[in-house]
Order: structure tokens, then C-alpha cells, then sequence
């Protein structure tokens, strides 16, 4: 720590002790221990991917049977999308950065920060408990009937996401006081770094959307408890309407994952181009577009639940309008590359591994957009490819880009940058080697969520597997990476990137309170040239 | 924005340490109250949805359940909670006017109006389940007209069933509502709130005036329909 603060004192050394941490309200502190929190869950999340892969290794059974991989898929889906990818950046990056990238001391309500940190442990234990002991096995979306009828456990799960939802309702209502009133005097809304852009908006659809899924599992769990017919056709319900009400938060909730990684995404790029970022204005607009066009898309998910056609096509065109600012975004990334003085660091490698795969997924969706070709597409692997290419060559890229972008800045330390590149390249090339085949796949007829397939479908399928293998070796190489950089990583000093946001003009790790100035902003965030 | 120091006094009320002033934490804590309460709007809505869109549906049924309802409970308790949101603004403006004593009736008053609305709403209930008209599967009407209307009507169990979790979920927030104000109480015991510092009584103020306002939706969909 030789770059610590006058003292000597910051915020990992302050105070010691296990009981220090689970009690702390220091927005550093959460920060460390959401990602503690959330790479355990990635890693169970994982390794459930891991044994769907072997298990559609090859045709028949391989290593379980059909009601196995039944749960197993809702174990991975759950996890990774409950645990993992919604928390992931907000919650851990975000509580990390947000404070420091406004020169503010802490988020607005550090308690109600903590609480949301047990919300999601609590939520999260509540769940394992219904996987593990009653085997649930809806998948992650409770569809009814079936979620109604299984005996599998469902209202256990349904609570714990009902529990998460509240540690994300508490996270962003804490980042939108936060952007709002503690910023550093001097820094504008137009001054603010795009990264808190991107959680602002982020924060807004948590707040405006979780609710609806928390009605949405009341009911759900009335419904099983009390059989109040709300779903129930057999009682005068319908089970379209839990499709309408759930979507009306997942849709949202997907860019509630993908949001936050497009705020990191910017960061990365503009410090290692070491260039002004191009159109700073319209990539934070687009973030605030793509959070108010989300929620008026959720019907493209039921294309063929029996919703009215003309309804279908008017969620077609608004789902293909959010293509715009997503481009306006990527245009904006590659021109602020252009030029610059690019490094080809770990953490840019990720932002570009991000734009690469983030624009196959994102054209992919625009296809899966077309009514008339999602009938055909609808619940096959193409989507399972699509959204793994957003939620996993999106989001993850970005965590991972991040995580080593404000690697030194959260501990003081650097990286093994060769090993880091490594793991790059085994994520990269492996996701692709395991998604893209089920883009073919989809396109043969293929459907998900079956443990089975056709003969015909072996090759691809094997290809798909062994590309699996190879991510998880590139995340284990990535563990790794950070193991090793806690023990012996080499110091880092303030900026080791020269980059110019506020968080690397203090000391690395930073202190307790973040500044020992208070930061007056006079400039924009990305005054490089 | 410009005077920055972390341990400024304003009238006895130390604030945290990562707000400028006293008066920064009230604007913030305010703020996020109103956040919040937005979350508490779009949670009802979807209750409000459903119900608009059953009864759309299936008008005819909707009107001869809420027949069981007496609007005579609905209405005093309507009366009870508006009037308990008048004290509850009266307490913020006397804890303004360092008024002690008057904050802590007033603080009362809205407490007791919360256990009188809760005890009408136990009576109604009770009254309910003896007759049979649980929520859902458990429907079971036991008197001529209510199995008559349940032979017209087979999906009945369907209105009971959205007033009682609408009702419930609002009674559980008049519940914590009612938790929350026996906390200002506390603390208003202590002295604590005073013309510097009284921002847990205008957020709790606020939580209580969104309660109210939900019932005041509540009482005429349910109990006046048709």
C-alpha cells in the first residue's frame, strides 16, 4: 500500500475484523462484499452451465434425466439472473464507483445501502433453501400453470426473488438520491462520468419496474396459497395476464443488466483510447431513451401467447426503436476509439470483446424483433444464443473489463496484465465457439428447455459443449487473475490508466471518507484532448 | 454548495457524516421518501390492473360481490383515515412550532385512528369468513342469497378474491404505518424533534398520507361499484 492516504489509513485497513465488515456502512466496504457475495453465486451459477452443457453433450440421457435437467436449468437461470447479472454491476461496481466518481463521501442512505446487501443474502439463502431441498423447476420465469400446479417448491423461490427485489428497489432508490444530491460542488449533470449516467437510468428502472414483479409474486404465491384465480382459468383467471405482469418488470430488468455494463463499457473506452470521449451527450441520453423505451417493449416476449396481433406488431416497432440508441452508443465507442492512443490493456480488450459480441446480440434481437420470424425463432436456441450474447457477451464482458479496469483502485494493486489478456481470450473464444453454433441450431428448429435433442442436432451440440468448457477454464484463469493480484500484486499508485475521472485522483485504496479534499469540479469528466 | 464541512451543529442535530448540512439530509431523506413511495404506487397498480381488468371482464359478478360489502364500514373508516391524516400533517407542523405536547397528541390520535380503521377492518373481515366468503379455493358461501348468487356467478370467489388481498395488503401497510408512528412517538417522548429536526415525522407523514390515499382508491372500487 505505499500510495495509501497521508495516514496510512483507508478504507480496507480502517478497521478490522469479519464483524467490522458484515456491520460496515462504508459504500467501499458493501462494494467488496457484494462481489464477494455475487462471484460465489456466479460460481454456482456456473457450474450448473457447466453440467447443462455435459448433459447436451450428446443426444439422450448423459448424466441426468429429464426432471433433473429440468431443475438444474432453473438453478442456472435463477442464479445468474436473480443473484448474479442484476446485482452484478449496479450493486457491486456501481456502490463501489457511484460515490467516488461524484466526490461524494458515501451514497446517500449507507444504511439502507447494508440493508440492501442482506436483503439480497437473505433473499438469496431463502432460495438456495427452495432449489436444493424442494428441487424447483419452473425455470426462472414461474410461467403458470405450471408454477401454480408443480409441487416443486416454487413458492419458496418466488419469495426469495420477492426478498431480492427488495435489495434492488433499495439500490436504486439509494443511487437516485445519490446522483441528485450529493454531488461534488461544480459537477452538473453534464459533468457527470457516463457510468453514473448509465446507474442512473439503471436506477430508475429498478425502482419504477421491481415493484411490478413483487405484486406480480404476491400473487403468485396467493394464488398457489389461496387459489384466488387471478391466473387460474379454472377460476375465471387467465395466465396470459402473470405473462403481461412478469414481463412488465423482466423487460426492464434487462436493461436493468445491460445498462450498467454500457456505462463501464464507456469508461474503459474513453480512458484507454485516452481520448475525449466521442458525443458524451448522446450516450448519456441514449441511456436515459433506452430505460423509457424499455418499458413499452415486454409483448415481444409473447409474440405467440394469443396477445392481438395488432398489439404484437406495435411491440415489434417499439422493440426495434431501442435498437437506435443501443447504436447511437456503439457508433459513439468506435469513433472515440479512432484516433485515440489506444492500449490494449485487459480491461479495453473486454469493452471491445463487449462491442463485438454485444452488436451480434443486438442484431440478433432486432431479427428475434420481426413478428413473423420470432414465430418460427420463438423458443428455440436462437433465443437461448441471442440473450446469452447480450446477458453473458454483454454484461459479464463488462464485469469482467471492469473488475480489472478498477482492480488497482479497489485495493491498491495491479494485475497480472499477461494472465488477465489470457483469460480474454479463452472467454472470448469460447463464448463464441458455445453460442454461436445455437444460432444454427435455433435456426434448424432446435427447441430449448428439452434435455433432448435429434440426432442431427449432435455435432452442433457437442461443438457448443466443448466451447462451454473453455469459458469456464477463461473465468477460472480470471479468478485466478485476482487471487493472485490481492496477494502479490505489485502497487499501483492513484492512476496507474491516466485516466481522469474523479475516483483516480485520490489515493488507491481510497480512504474512508474518499477524499481528503473535498473535490471541486470545474471541467467535464474526460478532459484528455 | 460551496461551504463544505462534515461536522456542522444546526440546531443540536448532528447530521451524517456525508452530508454538508442538516438541512442537505432533510432535502435527501425527503427525496428518497418520495422514491420509495413511487415503488409503494406502481406495487398497488398492479393489484389496480388486475382488478380493471376483471371487471371488465366480468362486471355483473363484480357488482353482486361487492353487495356483501357494507358501505357503512367502508365510509367511517374513510372518514377515520382522513381524519387521521390531517393529525398527522398537524404533528409536522407543530414538531415546525417546537411544540411538544401538541405533536404528541396529535402523533396519538393518528394512532388511535389506525387501530379503529384495523379493528372495523377485523369486524368486516370476521364477518365475512363466518358466512363463508373466504378468498379463492376456500369460497364457500353457507347462506341462501350468497349461494344463490354463487349458482349465478361461479367465478364469485374471484371478487372476494381481490378484496381481500387488496384490503390485506393495504391493512399490512396501515400495520406499519401505525408501527411507524408508536416510533415517532417514542422519540417525540425524548424531545428529539424540534423547528431543526423533524424529518422522520414528515417521511413517516408522507408514508401515512400514501395509505390513506390508497383506501380513498380502495373504498369506492370495491364497495360502490356498480
Amino acid at each position: 500500500m505505499a500510495t495509501a492516504a497521508h495516514s496510512g489509513k483507508n478504507y480496507l485497513n480502517e478497521k478490522s475484523g469479519l464483524w467490522s465488515w458484515l456491520t460496515s456502512l462504508d459504500h467501499k466496504r458493501i462494494g467488496i462484499m457484494y462481489m464477494i457475495s455475487v462471484m460465489i453465486f456466479f460460481a454456482i451459477g456456473g457450474t450448473f452451465a457447466m453440467l447443462l452443457r455435459w448433459e447436451l453433450f450428446g443426444a439422450g440421457p448423459t448424466i441426468m434425466n429429464a426432471h433433473q435437467y429440468n431443475q438444474t436449468m432453473t438453478f442456472h437461470g435463477a442464479i445468474m439472473v436473480f443473484m448474479v447479472i442484476i446485482p452484478g454491476i449496479p450493486a457491486f461496481l456501481g456502490n463501489f464507483i457511484l460515490p467516488l466518481h461524484l466526490g461524494a463521501k458515501d451514497v446517500a442512505f449507507p444504511r439502507v445501502n447494508l440493508m440492501s446487501w442482506y436483503c439480497l443474502m437473505v433473499g438469496s439463502a431463502i432460495a438456495f433453501w427452495s432449489l436444493f431441498y424442494h428441487g424447483s423447476d419452473t425455470g426462472w420465469t414461474f410461467y403458470t400453470p405450471y408454477s401454480v400446479t408443480t409441487q416443486n417448491g416454487t413458492i419458496w423461490l418466488v419469495f426469495g426473488a420477492f426478498i431480492i427485489g427488495f435489495s434492488s428497489i433499495l439500490t436504486g432508490l439509494n443511487f437516485i438520491v445519490t446522483t441528485h444530491k450529493l454531488r461534488a460542488p461544480g459537477m452538473s449533470f453534464w459533468r457527470m462520468p457516463l457510468f453514473v449516467w448509465a446507474l442512473y437510468s439503471t436506477a430508475l428502472l429498478q425502482v419504477l419496474a421491481t415493484p411490478v414483479l413483487a405484486i406480480t409474486l404476491l400473487l403468485l404465491a396467493m394464488e398457489r396459497l389461496l387459489g384466488i384465480g387471478v391466473f387460474d382459468p379454472n377460476l375465471g383467471g387467465d395466465p396470459v395476464l402473470f405473462q403481461h405482469f412478469f414481463w412488465f418488470y423482466s423487460h426492464p430488468a434487462v436493461y436493468i443488466m445491460i445498462l450498467p455494463a454500457m456505462g463501464v463499457v464507456s469508461e474503459i473506452i474513453t480512458a484507454f483510447s485516452h481520448k475525449t470521449i466521442f458525443g458524451y451527450k448522446a450516450i448519456a441520453l441514449s441511456s436515459v431513451g433506452i430505460a423509457a423505451v424499455s418499458f413499452f417493449v415486454w409483448g415481444h416476449h409473447m409474440f405467440v401467447s394469443g396477445q392481438s396481433e395488432i398489439a404484437g406488431i406495435i411491440f415489434s416497432f417499439i422493440t426495434m426503436l431501442v435498437g437506435v440508441p443501443t447504436a447511437i452508443k456503439c457508433f459513439n465507442w468506435v469513433a472515440t476509439l479512432y484516433r485515440g492512443s489506444v492500449r490494449f490493456d485487459s480491461p479495453l480488450l473486454f469493452a471491445l470483446g463487449f462491442l463485438f459480441l454485444f452488436t451480434i446480440g443486438g442484431v440478433t434481437g432486432i431479427i428475434l424483433a420481426t413478428v413473423g420470424i420470432d414465430v418460427h425463432f420463438h423458443d428455440t436456441y436462437f433465443v437461448v444464443a441471442h440473450f446469452h450474447y447480450v446477458m453473458v457477451g454483454g454484461t459479464l464482458m463488462a464485469i469482467m473489463g471492469g473488475i480489472y479496469y478498477w482492480f488497482p483502485k479497489m485495493f491498491g494493486k495491479l494485475v497480472n496484465e499477461f494472465w488477465a489478456r489470457l483469460s480474454f481470450v479463452f472467454i472470448f473464444i469460447g463464448f463464441n465457439v458455445t453460442f454461436f453454433p445455437q444460432f444454427v441450431l435455433g435456426a434448424m428448429g432446435m427447441p430449448r428447455r428439452y434435455f433432448d435433442y435429434l440426432p442431427e442436432y449432435e455435432p452442433l451440440n457437442r461443438i457448443s459443449s466443448f466451447g462451454a468448457w473453455t469459458i469456464g477454464v477463461g473465468f477460472l484463469i480470471g479468478l485466478g487473475v485476482i487471487i493472485h493480484g490481492l496477494l502479490r500484486g505489485k502497487p499501483a499508485g492513484p492512476n496507474p490508466w491516466g485516466a481522469k475521472t474523479l475516483e483516480w485522483t485520490t489515493a488507491s485504496p481510497p480512504p474512508h471518507e474518499n477524499f481528503l479534499v473535498q473535490p471541486v469540479v470545474t471541467a467535464g469528466p474526460y478532459e484528455y484532448r | 454548495m460551496s461551504t463544505v464541512s462534515s461536522s456542522q451543529h444546526n440546531n443540536g442535530h448532528h447530521h451524517a457524516h456525508h452530508f454538508e448540512s442538516a438541512e442537505a439530509e432533510y432535502h435527501a431523506s425527503k427525496f428518497g421518501t418520495w422514491t420509495f413511495l413511487v415503488t409503494e404506487i406502481l406495487m398497488f397498480g398492479g393489484l389496480f390492473v388486475g382488478y380493471i381488468l376483471y371487471h371488465e371482464r366480468y362486471p355483473q359478478m363484480f357488482h353482486a360481490g361487492s353487495t356483501f360489502l357494507d358501505w357503512r364500514l367502508g365510509a367511517l373508516n374513510t372518514v377515520v383515515l382522513l381524519f387521521s391524516s390531517l393529525t398527522m400533517a398537524l404533528s409536522i407542523y407543530y414538531a415546525q412550532m417546537n411544540d411538544k405536547r401538541k405533536v404528541l397528541i396529535n402523533l396519538y390520535i393518528t394512532l388511535a385512528c389506525g387501530f379503529v380503521f384495523m379493528i372495523v377492518k377485523a369486524f368486516e373481515y370476521t364477518s365475512k369468513f363466518s358466512h363463508g366468503l373466504f378468498p379463492g379455493k376456500y369460497f364457500n358461501p353457507h347462506e341462501p342469497h350468497a349461494i344463490q348468487l354463487h349458482q349465478q356467478f361461479p367465478d364469485l370467489a374471484q371478487y372476494f378474491s381481490f378484496y381481500f388481498t387488496m384490503t390485506g395488503l393495504h391493512g399490512s401497510h396501515v400495520l406499519v404505518g401505525m408501527g411507524l408512528i408508536g416510533w415517532l412517538i417514542y422519540r417525540a417522548h425524548k424531545g428529539e424533534f424540534h423547528s431543526g429536526y423533524y424529518t422522520p415525522v414528515e417521511c413517516v407523514g408522507l408514508f401515512w398520507h400514501l395509505v390513506d390515499l390508497i383506501w380513498i382508491y380502495l373504498f369506492p372500487l370495491l364497495y360502490l361499484v356498480g
